[in-house]
């Protein structure tokens, strides 16, 4: 009886919010958001599967020109070197709640695990000769999964770019087309609706006005089964009908991916970065950064980041000279395009290369580029900088903590060896 | 003993596997490996394997010569190793390993891949005894070479295909390349081989 009782108990438990209890150990950076989501990598009676990683991952390792795909060990010639690391699996190197051998990038095998497969790899690189294993992905020289800033000919390519390029632009993102606009005479809410005037007259001055997103385009929105009817604070999902890949990048990321969990919404108070004291209350949807009705996106690429982080690398954001050039181009001393806001990092813009998409779209998954943080050189540093120096850079974790005040206190070999080895072949290209 | 049946949603090749089954449950494998008609004793997986084969050789000498060899010719565009970087076309080697690895994710009951003796990525040099003797074997005779081998403990029937250099496109790109370790390549000279497992059951 006391069995049953127990079991009963469990399945209750398990059927509530609060599942707690029943976490093994603490979760790792990148999942602890979802942590109580169980169901969101755990299959009953099949526990942690790799289907389950992919369903949130794959686009991205796709995208990155995964060096390590799972086809490439699925060949049975390769059967020797799964039965001693089954890259097959996700959950080979990536165990989830083991805090004690959890490393950078949530990866829970030793640093040296490239052993494994490219133990002779001195006799093809003599370069590589007594490099010790545990610095082939922790040098700025390779990832295991996305090494697209990092392959020879790339390096090559980009050898003798300066640390500044001559033209430091990001991409221009273009307008909407536009349908046709509507103005403050011909809004669309219910006769009384909008008590504050002021509210109309911000979105009169936004491009929605301009493109003919009248108010019903957003505040009339259908609930659950229910028809569709007016509501004053419409959700994500009212954005997302016009806003398809922001939304998409936003539930990928660290913003919006409790929110596609099916869980409430990512707050402050349940971050484990460093957050304003002030802003521990607040939630997150697309609102949170781009104020209702001004839909801002200039205050949402930098004072809407600082509204809640408080940790090092963004209160250094300020003295950085990535600010200064910020500031230059909001007061109108600089070109479009040569200000860095949090944003411009974090949340790039895109093309193609990114989405399948050729239009230029802001990615809004800010954690898309962070790990390992090389995937933010293509996309972002070699707008402005060349790929040695920016290599140097993100190698520099005190230099990233001071928000790039300062030069890089690294260097890394990447492209010297690349040199080297190129000079030594007449056949190099 | 039997061959395994086919996932892939390609009617011939699951055609083939069915027929290959049949003729497993009928007449048994000793008796489908000698060479005999699909139509009278079902299909061996020599037969299976020399199929896929000439499907796969057959579309990638069509991409080398009427694709790359001629859109290079003719001056429109290149291929090159880094072709989303180039915007180029990818290389016939490239092309044919991605289709390997898309099967790979689609099937498990047969696999393909290219590799050779001096192949520019060390990684498709070959590996197992059946390989290295399946590609010197090729190299030699220019003709398949069949065997079986136990790979992870499964059973697999192997034949090696050579990989022959059809087009300038090949021999210039691998006698170009500075991490090729062969620079002399001929046209119409074996530069690899084309390995297709089965697994047995």
């Amino acid at each position: 009886m006391a069995s049953i009782l127990a079991v009963a108990g469990i399945a209750i438990k398990l059927q509530s919010k609060d599942r707690g209890m029943f976490l093994p150990g603490q979760t790792s950076s990148g999942h602890y958001q979802i942590e109580l989501a169980c169901d969101s990598c755990h299959v009953p009676f099949q526990g942690a599967i790799s289907d389950s990683c992919m369903k949130c991952h794959q686009t991205d390792l796709a995208e990155g020109e995964d060096s390590h795909p799972k086809s490439k060990f699925t060949d049975p010639r390769n059967a020797e070197r799964i039965a001693r690391l089954d890259a097959t699996s996700c959950v080979t190197c990536h165990v989830e709640h083991r805090p004690e051998i959890t490393g950078t990038m949530g990866v829970t095998l030793p640093a040296d695990v490239c052993f494994y497969c490219h133990s002779d790899i001195a006799r093809e690189r003599p370069s590589h000769q007594n490099m010790a294993f545990d610095s082939c992905a922790s040098a700025g020289c390779h990832n295991f999964h996305d090494n697209r800033a990092l392959y020879t000919d790339f390096l090559l390519k980009h050898q003798s770019e300066p640390e500044v390029l001559s033209v430091a632009l990001v991409t221009r993102r273009p307008r909407r087309t536009s349908a046709t606009p509507v103005d403050a005479s011909r809004r669309d809410d219910p006769h009384g609706t909008v008590a504050d005037p002021r509210l109309v007259e911000e979105w009169a001055s936004t491009a929605h006005a301009q493109s003919g997103v009248n108010c019903s385009a957003c505040h009339v929105v259908a609930s659950g089964s229910a028809n569709k009817a007016w509501t004053d604070h419409p959700g994500y999902q009212s954005c997302e009908t016009c806003h398809k890949s922001e939304s998409q990048g936003f539930s990928g990321g660290r913003h919006g991916m409790r929110l596609a969990a099916g869980l409430g919404p990512m707050s402050p108070s349940l971050a484990r970065l460093p957050m304003n004291s002030s802003a521990k209350e607040r939630t997150l949807d697309c609102g949170s950064c781009h104020s209702p009705h001004t839909f801002d996106t200039r205050r949402a690429a930098a004072d809407g980041c600082l509204d809640c982080h408080a940790d090092r690398h963004s209160l250094a954001y300020k003295d950085s000279p990535h600010f200064a050039l910020w500031r230059a181009e909001s007061e109108g001393r600089a070109p479009d395009g040569s200000g860095v806001g949090c944003a411009t990092c974090h949340l790039p813009r895109v093309t193609g290369e990114t989405g399948g998409s050729s239009a230029v779209r802001v990615d809004h998954n800010q954690n898309a580029n962070l790990r390992p943080n090389e995937k933010m050189i293509r996309s972002v540093c070699l707008n402005c900088h060349g790929l040695g120096f920016s290599i140097d850079a993100l190698a520099d974790p005190v230099l990233i903590e001071t928000n790039f005040r300062g030069r890089p206190a690294r260097h890394i070999e990447s492209i010297d060896m690349a040199l080297r080895k190129a000079a030594a072949n007449p056949r190099s290209k | 003993m039997k061959v395994t049946l086919m996932k892939t949603p390609a009617h011939g090749i699951r055609a083939i596997a069915f027929a290959a089954l049949v003729c497993a449950i009928a007449t048994g494998l000793a008796a489908c490996g000698k060479g005999e008609s699909a139509a009278s004793s079902g299909i061996t997986p020599k037969m299976m394997a020399d199929s896929l084969h000439a499907v796969m050789e057959s579309d990638r000498v069509i991409y080398t010569k009427q694709v790359v060899n001629r859109l290079q010719q003719e001056n429109v565009i290149r291929a090159n190793e880094h072709w989303k970087d180039a915007k180029a076309l990818p290389l016939p080697a490239q092309m044919f390993r991605m289709g390997s690895e898309m099967v790979s994710e689609k099937t498990k009951d047969f696999n393909y891949a290219l590799l050779s003796l001096w192949a520019v990525n060390k990684q498709n040099m070959p590996k197992t005894d059946v390989e290295k003797a399946g590609l010197e074997a090729v190299v030699a005779k220019q003709e398949p070479y069949y065997s079986e081998e136990t790979l992870g403990g499964k059973k697999y029937f192997t034949a090696v295909y050579p990989d022959v250099a059809v087009a300038e496109a090949c021999i210039n790109c691998h006698n170009d390349h500075e991490d090729s370790p062969r620079h002399d390549f001929k046209m119409g000279e074996t530069m690899g081989g084309v390995v297709v497992r089965i697994p047995m059951i």
